[in-house]
């Protein structure tokens, strides 16, 4: 084994795991210890993922590969090309149309995560990272079709300055600077974006899938991720929701 | 910890599990959303619409060109008067008693009689006819020019924006630069003139943008495709195309009161947007708001074969 | 390529004429948005209603 061990060897109890490897070996440890493989890539579920509704996380996930797959074709050629050529404009459709899949999908996961209160449990930070990166999206949609160089993206510029002007936004992040915007819609928000699902995807795996909302209110006392509102007894069966905790 | 004590859901995997293949399913999806894209383009396809030039504004509209380039010259644009980050003219929009545009300062200022008028004119070759009415104008006081272009703006009006059809009468040299301003104009030089006004290179198309929107034809243009505010048009795209309908709050504010009459407009509606915003985001802490789920029955939809399996245990 | 489709066949839906708009009110949206909204929330309810297939083993 590597690492130097400074613990007395004559005093030591029973092996207990070496802290070596500096930072690079607390990072790795911390890293295994809140993602282990089996957890990071579990070939299991939970039994009660029995609904369609499940589907669009990864529907959103895989339509943003498109998207992203789609831009990047578009950036090998350049902001114009596709007013120029029938492939680059055919490439556009394909990022135009998985946008809107890509909206589309990541707004009924919304719906469907909302409706399950799926922030229970310590889940508040999935929640928080889906919505920042909703709201990344929305803004990178934005800077999309200002950077389209038609006539949607002059009346898109000339509108929205006004909007953000107003509470002095505008000041630093000016719509009718096509080079500013092109850059935050190919650069910045698509790796904000992209940081915020990888931590959401991370969160969801280290967390778990919320389970169903228990149909019996054990516990009364409110709290940041708790249910408290106490629900009407459904069943005269005991119940048996509330399984040990790990 | 204490944080232990809140953890009030049990583990997910305590209710059973059964074999799951996530990359099979990652490149399901895949494939899924591939053939609908590639469908859904070959299909639909995407808009285009060409966009406005200064040339083809000021050849298909010339009065409408020439009273927006005597607005800019007399100070009266929308431009000339917008406030931040453009110029001092105003104070900008406040939210309550907050003045952001204010303090954020003029950032890109901009002098419209200079940018869009006197620094074209004076940037092309011009005969001796036009480059002594330059002379003329640069030379005469504020006073003076404010003389000519308020004459010559009423003698506009009633001449209904038709340059040709305005009577005689004394505007110095104003008639003479805005004439030959509509002709570079139509002639195509003022879009590269206004764009490379800042340099060689450059991407930032404020000054042509301006321009055009302190006109009437750009916006002429968007009510015909339903592109304006009270059309609701941030959510609309060109043609028949579905646009961003995630913008649908955002636009909805400005359609009701007192959005819709309030000088602040913009600003209160982006400050009624980011209240919303946080309390979207921050839904898992905001009581009432984060019980709505358990009140609503479709979670017992989502959970109905769950839950019918535990009665039945 | 499947790319190479629309150069070969032209776009089948030209959805460049004029847009068509359904008024309600103060509200005023496209066809378009309608048609894209009305089939998110048709899936959002299948996805709520359709069974889902049961699992070949339990744990």
């Amino acid at each position: 084994m590597s690492g130097q061990s400074t613990t007395n060897p004559t005093t030591a109890p029973a092996p207990a795991p070496v802290a070596t490897g500096g930072w690079t070996g607390a990072v790795r440890r911390r890293a295994v210890r809140a993602l282990p493989p089996d957890k990071l890539l579990p070939d299991t579920q939970p039994a009660y993922m029995a609904s369609w509704i499940y589907v669009f996380g990864v529907l959103t996930l895989a339509a943003f590969v498109v998207v992203l797959a789609s831009g990047t074709v578009l950036a090998l050629r350049g902001p114009a090309w596709w007013h120029i050529s029938s492939l680059g404009h055919y490439i556009n459709s394909l990022h135009l149309w998985s946008v809107e899949l890509f909206m589309a999908f990541m707004v009924i996961h919304l719906w469907g995560k909302f409706f399950m209160a799926a922030w229970r449990g310590r889940r508040a930070l999935t929640w928080i990272t889906g919505a920042v990166a909703f709201l990344g999206s929305v803004g990178t949609a934005f800077t999309g079709y200002l950077a389209q160089q038609n006539f949607d993206s002059q009346w898109i510029a000339t509108q929205a300055k006004d909007g953000l002007n107003a509470v002095g936004i505008g000041a630093y992040f000016n719509v009718m600077d096509f080079g500013q915007m092109l850059m935050w819609h190919i650069v910045l928000l698509p790796a904000l974006v992209g940081i915020l699902v990888v931590w959401h995807l991370l969160l969801v795996r280290h967390r778990g899938v919320v389970p169903p909302i228990a149909r019996r209110e054990r516990s009364a006392e409110p709290a940041p991720t708790a249910e408290a509102i106490p629900e009407p007894v459904l069943s005269t069966v005991p119940d048996a929701d509330q399984a040990p905790r790990s | 910890m204490r944080r232990r004590t809140r953890d009030a859901e049990p583990d997910p995997y305590s209710f059973g599990a059964r074999p799951y293949d996530l990359v099979k399913e990652f490149t399901i999806a895949m494939v899924v959303v591939l053939a609908l894209t590639f469908a859904l383009a070959a299909v639909f396809s995407s808009p285009d619409d060409k966009p406005l030039t200064i040339a083809a504004w000021a050849k298909a509209d010339p009065g409408d060109f020439t009273t927006t380039a005597l607005a800019e010259l007399d100070g009266s644009s929308l431009t000339a008067g917008y406030g931040p980050p453009y110029n001092a003219a105003a104070n900008g929009q406040k939210l309550g008693p907050l003045s952001l545009a204010k303090a954020a300062g003029v950032t890109h200022p901009i002098d419209t009689a200079q940018a869009f008028v006197l620094g074209p004119l004076g940037s092309a070759p011009q005969s001796a006819q036009v480059a002594a009415a330059l002379s003329t104008y640069d030379s005469a006081s504020a006073d003076q020019q404010g003389k000519w272009t308020s004459v010559y703006s009423d003698a506009l009006t009633k001449a209904n924006g038709d340059p040709t059809k305005v009577a005689a009468g004394d505007y110095g040299p104003v008639p003479i630069l805005l004439g030959q301003l509509l002709v570079q104009a139509q002639a195509g030089s003022l879009d590269g003139v206004l764009l490379s006004e800042g340099g060689f290179y450059q991407s930032d198309y404020t000054l042509p943008l301006l321009f055009l929107a302190d006109g009437s034809d750009l916006a002429a243009k968007a009510s015909a495709d339903h592109l304006t505010g009270t059309q609701w048009g941030m959510m609309n795209e060109t043609g028949n195309f579905p646009g961003q309908a995630w913008l649908w709050l955002y636009t909805f504010w400005y359609q009701i009161s007192p959005y819709d009459h309030s000088a602040n407009a913009d600003a209160l509606v982006m400050g009624t947007m980011a209240l919303l915003v946080l309390l979207f985001v921050f839904v898992p802490f905001i009581p009432g708001l984060r019980s709505i789920p358990r009140l609503l029955p479709v979670y017992r939809l989502i959970w109905r074969r769950h839950y019918r399996e535990r009665r039945e245990s | 390529m499947i790319g190479m489709l629309p150069m070969v066949l032209g776009t089948p839906v030209d959805l460049n004429s004029p847009g068509h708009y359904v008024h309600w009110g103060v509200i005023q949206i496209s066809v378009a948005n309608l048609v894209v909204v009305g089939v998110m929330l048709l899936v959002f309810i299948l996805a709520l209603v359709l069974p889902f297939p049961r699992g070949r083993d339990r744990k």
